[in-house]
């Protein structure tokens, strides 16, 4: 590890110094205060800090992010997000507020800043970096403001500006009654509200859910909704920055001793979807081949075992059904020419000339056997992972892919569950209970549990798995891995069964 | 990634060759290497198609040999697009729509289009990242490629055809197009009882008036826009294009915020009640739900008589939430079977009011009575080709290749006039031309199109593109305006 102070004297130091001169604003080089806990992150920082600090801190705030990108991975509400954060904020990224006693104010907000300046810097490289670690800055952003006392955030929202106007008594009256709709509760509590207009495109997320006005193009923001426009504001300046730190990268020296720490901090920050290329979800001593699929499918996640169904069925997948089948089966190891076997003889109602012409190309094209040179180099595409089938293309009428646990109504959901096998009543309604409170991972992963209930007990017992092994599933090709070894805990030898971590 | 269509700059959407094949055979040759994963996945049945809106024909299994259209003579015949796309397709108008300005501007130069072209052997090739600097130039490519149809994408960092000679190619990236909307009536095949698939008629055609006056009035009062075009698309559908500025350069974010302002209608096949609101309903909703409900009535109830069969009836009833009270209506359904819709809407509030169930929340049955209502008359919107900057979409004007039918603009202030099966076709439109009696004595020869029933199509779709063209503080537009007086395409 690279234990060198910076000193004004070190060329390297200026470097740095140089390459923040152009990249960002002014710098300013008297000693920056902290006026508040929260920070919109717009002024770099000038002060010098040391190598060891430089990495430490960088490390801290990229577990920070790494848990909270994880948190909505498994789909975690705020509230839960908060909780689970709270002891992982205090240890690595402590930032107290004003009315705190506490002697480590600067020393706390001086660190929160280098460290976000510092990953700025290690994930502007390529537009996945940036837009995850937006996303993952504005998660954490979130939680903060949500944490900080009604006068500290006021006082924060005066400090950055925002386009904003009051909106008059006139308008007031004269949108009474729309106005009124989106403040009114069911109960008929009228709280005291006030509201403030911006153009509605700097609160798309409340336009979306209909929870502004929008007249004329703009949205009437009401006052238990201004904080999202903050928060959007925080995002909005936050990519614009990161789009100018990427320009001014190439700017920074190949040989400064900065580089290879960034480039170690993004290699860090690996995507989950990414785990599940080539056969490293794939099971060894399993026969998979286009024959045995019927078999396995028992092995499946519901999400898998419902297109299996319905392909079995109608002798046909819609488009997204097909993708999300196709990529599934890719992963557990079914090798190009079995899935071509494979849906060939699954679509048995269309002639060969038809599936050539029509589908072979698309199986070939998800395995990476054809198409541009990036989708052959990688292999083509990934696994969905859960959060991807859960969030992205709902299935529209007709479509069979996305999760059941979401885009089944309960009563649909309650009838697949029992159609493959799933009785026990109580199952059933911890399912539901999931479901209504939108935990989907946590309904399959109870479902996965009780399938395999007596040797889940039997690896835990026999250490044959460790407690990591078990933790929440989050991606169909795991069920599936998973699912597979436990059910054959006998019948190989504990050569095979051991699991390669993803 | 898989969701390709909003990482445009991605190496393998821009790599290789222009020349896609739709039906490969393993030769690896033809092999499409210039597509996105959403593309292969679109075929031949039914479904959505990414990341351009061709359902229109895909559905139809006989889409590679088009449909012959009463004198015999098929859509998709050489001669016939030839003679259609050089005597009456508006070029010069498409240009104006797209550039903004008479003169030529990157805002059409940059732009991209993609072609679907019939080779020898009737295998469909799809030509991506075409682009024109003028009117004149886009006119003599399509008069010599003959694409069956064609499609619009969004302006582009840098001309599409050169993206492959950039030092960067990240820097090429997608600027602006406008928003756009599709609504389909396959969508409302769980709700329409007159046709299904891609038939229609024009009593589930009151669907997409339904559709066009909730949206249009949505884009109009609550976003400000203005300049909002409505195509329909030929079969079964409609697009919607807006064309203000503001609405050209929003990105991916803001476009998905309007699409899920404006959604409703969520959940496939299996997913029980489409339609879930907050109460009190959104100030977009409680409008919607008036615009609607005088549709309801008509069109649903007493047209399309939803609920005559008993199957379909229980489907009303899981809509609604008294279980006592839905045994009352069950036991008088069960006793006037075929009773229409329209009584059986108005048993619900009958039984209701005589205490049927004694322990009924009426605001419970309000609230899934509106919600029925807008069940069976929001618009289902295929919201994934409002979502992405890069969607491409049939253009206007194109030819229908299993109807024939041109895809005219509709005129939303007589919305209620159109008719989708009295729009011309092209092997009328032709006939028309031959038809011609020729000049008023001492009038001027018209242009082609102004001799057939394209006429008043164009003629809207003219003064649409001026009214926006005005609206960009073109100065130059008052004297292409005269200068184009009486000029052909
Ligand atoms: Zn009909």
């Amino acid at each position: 590890m690279l234990r060198q102070d910076f000193n004004r004297s070190d060329p390297k130091r200026r470097v740095l110094a140089d390459h923040r001169k152009k990249q960002f604003a002014a710098p300013t080089y008297h000693e920056t205060e902290y006026h508040h806990r929260l920070n919109f992150y717009a002024t770099p920082p000038t002060a010098d800090i040391t190598l060891e600090q430089f990495e430490q801190w960088a490390i801290d705030r990229l577990r920070i992010l790494a848990e909270l990108e994880a948190c909505s991975f498994r789909n975690k509400s705020l509230t839960e997000t908060a909780s689970h954060m709270k002891p992982l904020l205090e240890k690595y990224l402590l930032l107290q507020p004003n009315s705190s006693s506490s002697s480590k104010l600067f020393e706390e907000r001086q660190k929160d800043h280098y460290s976000h300046f510092i990953l700025r810097l290690a994930f502007a490289s390529t537009e996945d970096l940036r837009r995850r670690f937006s996303r993952v800055e504005t998660m954490l952003f979130r939680l903060r403001l949500n944490d900080e006392s009604p006068r500290d955030r006021d006082a924060f929202i005066q400090s950055i500006n925002l386009d904003c106007e009051q909106v008059t008594e006139d308008e007031r009256n004269k949108y009474r009654d729309e106005l009124a709709a989106l403040t009114s509760s069911k109960k008929g509590v009228e709280e005291e509200v006030t509201w403030v207009k911006v153009d509605w495109e700097k609160v798309p997320d409340l336009v979306e859910s209909r929870r502004v006005f929008v007249k004329a193009g703009k949205a009437y923001v009401p006052s238990k909704e201004q904080s999202s426009m903050v928060i959007a504001e925080f995002t909005k300046r936050l990519d614009r920055a990161l789009d100018l730190t990427a320009r001014a990268l190439p700017r920074l020296d190949e040989d400064d001793r900065l580089t290879p720490i960034l480039n170690h901090l993004s290699k860090n920050f690996i995507t989950p979807d990414a785990s599940y290329v080539g056969s490293s979800s794939s099971v060894s001593g399993a026969d998979i081949s286009a024959r045995n699929i019927d078999t396995l499918s028992a092995q499946f996640p519901l999400c898998m075992q419902n297109l299996h169904r319905t392909l079995r069925r109608d002798a046909h997948l819609k488009h997204f059904g097909r993708l999300q089948y196709s990529l599934f089966l890719k992963g557990i190891g079914l090798n190009l020419e079995e899935c071509l076997i494979f849906w060939r003889s699954a679509f048995h109602k269309i002639t060969d000339d038809t599936f050539n012409k029509e589908y072979r190309y698309n199986v070939r094209h998800v395995y990476g056997d054809v198409g541009g040179d990036s989708n052959r180099r990688g292999g083509g595409y990934s696994p969905f992972s859960c959060q991807k089938i859960l969030t992205e293309h709902p299935p529209g009428p007709g479509e069979a892919h996305g999760c059941p646990y979401r885009h089944f109504s309960l009563e649909n959901l309650t009838t697949l569950l029992q159609g493959v096998g799933i009785t026990d009543r109580s199952v059933l309604n911890g399912v539901k209970e999931d479901k209504e409170s939108q935990k989907f991972h946590m309904a399959c992963n109870r479902v996965f549990e009780h399938v395999h209930k007596n040797e889940i007990k039997r690896a835990k017992d026999e250490s044959i798995m460790t407690s990591a092994q078990l933790e929440t599933i989050i991606h169909p090709n795991e069920y599936f891995k998973r699912s597979y070894l436990l059910k054959n805990l006998g019948k190989t030898n504990s050569e095979d069964i051991k699991m390669e971590d993803s | 990634m898989v969701d390709a269509p909003a990482q445009n700059g991605d190496s393998h959407q821009i790599a290789d060759d222009d020349v896609a094949m739709a039906g490969t055979n393993g030769d690896e040759k033809k092999d499409l290497k210039d597509i996105k994963l959403e593309d292969l996945f679109a075929d031949g049945d039914s479904d959505e198609e990414f990341p351009s809106t061709r359902n229109d024909e895909t559905d139809n299994p006989l889409a590679l040999s088009p449909v012959t259209n009463g004198n015999g003579i098929s859509s998709s015949d050489p001669e016939l697009l030839r003679m259609f796309y050089q005597r009456l397709f508006p070029f010069r108008y498409l240009f104006q729509w797209l550039n903004h300005s008479p003169t030529p501007t990157n805002d059409f130069g940059h732009r991209e289009f993609a072609l679907t072209i019939n080779d020898v052997s009737n295998n469909e090739i799809y030509l991506r990242y075409q682009s024109y600097p003028t009117a004149d130039l886009i006119r003599k490519d399509i008069v010599s490629k003959l694409p069956s149809r064609f499609e619009i994408g969004p302006v582009y960092t840098t001309n599409p055809r050169d993206r492959k000679t950039l030092r960067n190619q990240n820097s090429f990236k997608p600027l602006a197009k406008e928003l756009c909307f599709d609504i389909d009536l396959t969508d409302y095949d769980g709700i329409r009882t007159c046709c299904d698939k891609a038939n229609i008629c024009v009593k589930c055609w009151q669907f997409m008036t339904m559709a066009i006056k909730v949206i249009d009035t949505a884009l109009r009062d609550d976003f400000g826009f203005k300049h909002i075009m409505w195509v329909y698309s030929g079969r079964r559908g409609v697009h919607a294009w807006v064309c203000d500025k503001k609405a050209r350069v929003m990105d991916d974010q803001k476009r998905k915020a309007i699409a899920g302002y404006l959604e409703v209608i969520r959940g496939g096949s299996q997913s029980g009640k489409k339609v879930n609101l907050w109460r009190p309903l959104h100030p977009h909703l409680s409008r919607s739900l008036e615009i609607l409900a005088p549709h309801f009535q008509e069109d649903v109830l007493e047209t399309q008589d939803p609920w005559a069969e008993s199957d379909r009836a229980e489907h009303l009833l899981s809509l609604l939430p008294d279980k006592t009270l839905n045994e009352s209506l069950r036991k008088k359904w069960a006793s006037s079977p075929g009773r229409a819709s329209t009584s059986k809407w108005a048993d619900i509030d009958a039984l209701a009011k005589s205490g049927a169930s004694k322990g009924l929340d009426t605001r419970a049955l309000l609230e899934a009575k509106q919600d029925i209502v807008l069940e069976y008359t929001y618009p289902r919107l295929d919201i994934e080709v409002s979502k992405k900057l890069n969607h491409l979409l049939k253009s206007p004007f194109v030819v229908h290749p299993g109807t024939g039918r041109v895809c005219v603009p509709i005129d939303t202030n007589r919305l209620d006039e159109f008719n989708p099966m009295a729009v011309p076709t092209v092997q009328e439109l032709l006939s028309e031309i031959d038809d011609w009696a020729g000049p008023a004595p001492g009038g001027k020869t018209p242009a082609d199109w102004e001799k057939t029933n394209l006429k008043p199509y164009i003629e809207q779709f003219r003064s649409f593109v001026l009214a926006l063209m005005r609206d960009e503080h073109d100065p130059k537009i008052k004297r292409e305006r005269e200068e184009n007086e009486g000029m052909d395409f």
